[in-house]
């Protein structure tokens, strides 16, 4: 076997490495305009699938996307005023980023759904129709199941009570049980039940068995056999975001029409 | 010297790495839930393999011994981030699902392992015969293992409808097992028995 000496073994190692980096680094920067293209297409597939206005697994070209997303506006809310922030750009908002980093974040109140820190500000769209009249309004939730932290979206009819639809999009639920809260025959049963009751608090939950029609059971969704602690996770989650910790205070604002940061301030604009 | 045909045709069958040297275990159980992902996979181990024992079989003369394992780590590593960077840029729906498994091709111990065993002493050709072989004694068997788990766990095959389930409507009950990580331990069971009943030099030796 040849020897080799340490002058050639360093050598060696550092211009494997110099070679490497240059190839890998090169490669993932000419190839990150295409991944962040995706990553967005993606964020508005999954709106869309709240909003029913894709199926799940739907095969559709990105121009049609863009086509079915006209409708949405996406806003950063405060959370806690329930208020629009005009000074934050939606696009590059990043939730999971705002949530972890303490600064931007608060460590949750004491919740059933596993939600450890809650972001001061979270992205919500808003849809409107030909009018410009709210036409709905779609909010984001995650919150434990069984083994995973569970992301989707809600959406709300214009009265911000009546669901119109819910899509989870990344969960690590067991395939066929806890995973089928992607199962569109289970999503479907959201559609036209409540989120309150009539002395507004929160009442919609995922109970044992069949809910029933919405005219008898309102507040109340199907359950999933083999599935108890996703269902419950799924319940609490709702709470949590529905309630005054979550988006309580921003429906209350839309409600009595306290929005003030709707358009951008002039101010904003200039330093955009 | 090994010949052509004996490299890129004995992992197939003859020395299977997962079923006979029962390497790449791990992502042999976790991404057979669906055809789709599975193919991806087996494309991207493909090609990893293909790269890592071309690119070692290069550098088979230069690279001092010392540090030979540290150095093949290294050019997988990069492939594999290569391989990662590309389905997410043009597959993503399936890099999504795949998620942390392309990356995890890394610590395959299939690539690692001809890239010492093979590439280190054969030729830059040789040595991608051997990595097609390799890759496709892979395929094979998660193919299999996806085809069977999709079948009887989801009643699809590559997403189309074969078995109508109960949950649709329809009358196939589907199997809990199969889309468990589970299931595939069983079916590789299954494929190593069938194999080892086909050729019976792959019985070890009891001892």
């Amino acid at each position: 076997m040849q020897s080799f000496s340490v002058r050639y073994i360093i050598l060696f190692s550092l211009a494997i490495c110099g070679v490497c980096a240059i190839f890998v680094s090169s490669l993932a920067v000419s190839l990150a305009p295409l991944q962040d293209v995706n990553k967005v297409l993606d964020r508005k597939k999954n709106v869309l699938m709240a909003a029913g206005l894709l199926e799940a697994g739907e095969a559709i070209a990105p121009e049609e996307v863009e086509k079915r997303f006209a409708s949405f506006t996406p806003v950063v809310v405060d959370l806690a005023t329930g208020q629009e922030l005009a000074d934050v750009d939606p696009v590059t908002f990043d939730q999971r980023k705002v949530r972890n980093d303490p600064a931007t974040s608060e460590v949750a109140p004491q919740n059933n759904a596993g939600i450890a820190r809650v972001p001061n500000q979270a992205l919500v769209y808003k849809a409107v129709d030909e009018a410009g009249e709210l036409d709905m309004v779609i909010v984001p939730v995650e919150g434990y199941g069984l083994w995973s932290t569970l992301y989707g979206f809600l959406a709300l009819d214009a009265d911000l009570n009546t669901v119109k639809g819910l899509a989870y999009y990344e969960h690590g639920e067991t395939p066929g049980l806890g995973g089928e809260v992607e199962n569109p025959r289970w999503r479907s049963v959201w559609v036209g039940r409540k989120i309150y009751d009539d002395s507004g608090a929160t009442a919609i939950e995922v109970i044992k068995g069949a809910a029933g029609p919405v005219e008898s059971a309102p507040h109340k969704i199907d359950g999933i056999s083999g599935a108890t602690i996703t269902a419950r996770g799924v319940s609490n989650m709702m709470r949590f975001w529905l309630g005054d910790e979550g988006f309580k205070p921003y429906f209350d604002n839309i409600h009595s029409g306290n929005l003030q940061a709707s358009a951008p301030t002039p101010k904003s604009k200039e330093a955009a | 010297m090994p010949k052509k045909s004996e490299a890129l045709l004995d992992p197939l069958f003859n020395n299977n790495p997962i079923a006979l040297q029962v390497l790449g275990i791990c992502s042999a159980l976790a991404v057979t839930t669906k055809l789709e992902t599975t193919l991806v996979m087996c494309v991207a181990v493909t090609a990893v393999m293909v790269g890592s024992n071309f690119s070692i079989s290069l550098l088979r003369n230069y690279i001092p011994p010392s540090i030979r394992i540290i150095v093949q780590l290294t050019v997988i590593a990069s492939l594999v981030i290569v391989t990662d960077q590309v389905l997410k840029a043009y597959l993503f729906d399936t890099s999504k699902q795949l998620a942390v498994f392309v990356g995890l091709i890394i610590t395959n111990c299939i690539v690692m392992g001809r890239a010492e065993a093979f590439a280190m002493q054969n030729g830059p050709f040789l040595s991608i015969l051997d990595g097609l072989g390799n890759a496709g004694g892979y395929s094979i068997i998660l193919l299999g293992t996806a085809f069977l788990r999709e079948l009887f766990g989801s009643g699809k095959i590559f997403g189309i409808e074969i078995l109508k389930l109960t949950t649709e409507g329809g009358w196939y009950n589907p199997n809990g097992l199969m889309v468990l990580s589970p299931g595939a331990f069983f079916i590789i069971g299954f494929f190593i028995w069938a194999l080892r009943a086909w050729k019976p030099e792959q019985i070890e030796e009891e001892n």
